[in-house]
């Protein structure tokens, strides 16, 4: 409760979330504005003492239903008076807005920040084809001027590759990797607000569509409307309110190497790896103490690249880790992803693990509860060169 | 190497060019990347001061942050580091399956491409298979406001292609 980077003041004090689904027609500031609702109300507040207010990507950023609402508009709509804001898309992952909060309330620029993310992809993509979806037209920008010739548009293609590698390297297989999609269905079918709810076998898996070889439709996540956000609060501004605390042990921030899907030296290592390192550098705990593990699935590699990343398995060692799947059930050791994560429970984009880890540190899960009354949980979202983690107690 | 090659003639095996690519519109620092190829040469980035090349061009050597650097010809040889076969269609004009691959060149094994290995059969490519480059011209017949790119793209080189192929 003291120590780390925010030495204990920085606290999740509520968490909330929005109306999930595929097609609801609704706007991203109509989500937005339910999920931030919803977790000011669950952490007893009101919009009044909500003085700070952060999110990923904010503006600027192709649309198409990725950014669903900007600080601005939130604020606008909602007559914040804040104290501290920020957007940003280069920072820690799609949680680094949550992390940047944590400094915010620690210093005192700010009593209570919410923080949320918001997607309308499935709503704002209907109709769209997936080159459009994926690139819009105009002109080749960034990384995708050197892989949109090759036909390499999708993050799919990117990180098959790197899939590829692995399993080559390590002899991960794609049973083993099934691990990862099945146990996400399962838990969703547990998560009354997830978007694939139908069991899903091995079979299955193993018969699906190759979308970029080795990976699967089964191994994509799937699109959706939706917002999650969380209360991010100074532990002794939070003094006399519902909820239980949960600290903020720690954060992972760095990135070590060009950020780049194609350069880093060891091609099946991520960002993933550096955030990890400094997520432990500032704090005692470590990898033995997580007892919940939410863990982004964009795509299922990337679940396996943040397993190791963070210390549960040796590098290249994570297919014996997963296999069978009994590890990371809700009645293993190291429950992961119980929401059926990104995969199964829609693409909330990162928000959204942070987001039940605090569900569950409370013991709110419902039917999907962790059987391991978790007390300590390590979320970890981004891929390729984009990656950010956190670290919370009930301690 | 490429040197004696046209476009024309690398393209003549198997391999068919897709009906249409996305092209890059090249800017000052990758002007040479993709601008190379219309003399048969791969053009790097390349520091002169440490002597190492880098991917993707840019004004300063991310290894020892000299800006003596500018783009150099390599030998067009590489490895592929890793592959995908996509499946997907993403582009209209450019049916999968197609292999899209990172490689890393024989000069400078920490720079890989992100390119397309075409004239292998699709159960014949793997990690270490040794590659050679060659060049595609788009557009194939630029019109008076073109400026056509050439594209990098791979196939098996030349020394372990043997008698299968």
């Amino acid at each position: 409760m003291s120590g780390g980077p925010f030495d204990g003041k920085a606290v999740v004090t509520g968490a909330g979330k929005s109306q999930v689904g595929r097609r609801l027609g609704r706007t991203g500031l109509d989500l937005t504005i339910e999920a931030v609702t919803r977790a000011i109300a669950d952490a007893g507040l009101s919009v009044d003492d909500i003085d700070g207010i952060a999110s990923y990507p904010g503006p600027g950023v192709p649309d198409l239903g990725f950014s669903g609402a900007t600080i601005t508009e939130v604020r606008n709509a909602l007559g914040l008076r804040s104290r501290w804001y920020l957007s940003s898309t280069e920072t820690a992952g799609q949680i680094g807005p949550a992390i940047e909060a944590c400094m915010a309330v620690t210093l005192g620029l700010a009593n209570h920040v919410v923080v949320y993310r918001s997607v309308w992809e499935s709503t704002a993509q209907a109709g769209a084809g997936r080159a459009s979806v994926l690139f819009g037209g105009g002109a080749l920008s960034g990384h995708l001027e050197y892989t949109g010739p090759f036909g390499a548009l999708s993050a799919a293609n990117w990180l098959s590759m790197p899939a590829q590698r692995y399993m080559h390297d390590f002899g991960l297989t794609r049973e083993q990797l099934s691990a990862i999609p099945l146990n996400a269905r399962a838990n969703a079918g547990l998560n009354p607000d997830a978007i694939y709810r139908d069991p899903l076998t091995l079979d299955d898996y193993l018969n699906a569509r190759m979308i970029s070889e080795p990976l699967c439709l089964f191994d994509c996540d799937v699109p959706c409307d939706g917002a999650t956000a969380v209360i991010i609060s100074r532990r002794d501004a939070a003094a006399g309110l519902p909820r239980h605390p949960l600290t903020v042990e720690s954060v992972g921030t760095g990135m070590f190497e060009r950020a780049t899907w194609d350069q880093r030296v060891d091609v099946t290592t991520m960002a993933a790896h550096d955030v990890a390192a400094t997520l432990w550098e500032h704090t005692t705990l470590g990898p033995a103490d997580v007892d919940l593990a939410q863990l982004y699935d964009g795509f299922s590699f990337l679940t396996v690249i943040w397993l190791e990343a963070l210390g549960f398995a040796e590098h290249g060692k994570v297919g014996p880790f997963i296999e069978s799947g009994e590890r990371i059930a809700l009645d293993g050791p190291l429950p992961l992803n119980t929401s059926g994560g990104q995969l199964s429970g829609g693409r909330l984009h990162g928000m959204g693990f942070l987001h039940e880890a605090c569900v569950q540190l409370w013991g709110e899960g419902g039917e999907r509860q962790a059987r391991n009354s978790p007390e300590v949980a390590a979320v970890g979202v981004g891929g390729g060169p984009v990656g950010g983690a956190m670290l919370l107690s009930t301690r | 190497m490429t040197d004696t090659e046209s476009p024309a003639q690398a393209s003549s095996q198997a391999y068919t060019r897709p009906e249409r690519r996305l092209l890059p519109q090249p800017t000052a620092e990758s002007a040479a990347f993709w601008s190379g190829g219309r003399d048969g040469r791969l053009l790097i980035s390349h520091c002169r001061s440490c002597g190492h090349f880098f991917h993707p061009p840019g004004p300063v050597c991310w290894r020892c942050r000299s800006t003596d650097v500018g783009p150099e010809p390599v030998s067009g040889r590489a490895t592929v580091a890793a592959f995908t076969i996509n499946r997907q269609p993403w582009i209209p004009g450019y049916p999968p399956p197609y292999v899209v691959a990172m490689v890393e060149l024989a000069d400078e094994p920490d720079v890989r491409l992100i390119t397309n290995i075409v004239d292998v059969p699709l159960d014949e490519v793997r990690v270490g298979l040794e590659v050679e480059v060659f060049f595609e011209q788009w557009p194939a017949e630029p019109g008076p406001d073109d400026a056509p790119v050439w594209l990098p793209l791979f196939r098996a080189a030349a020394a372990t292609v043997g008698g299968a192929r």
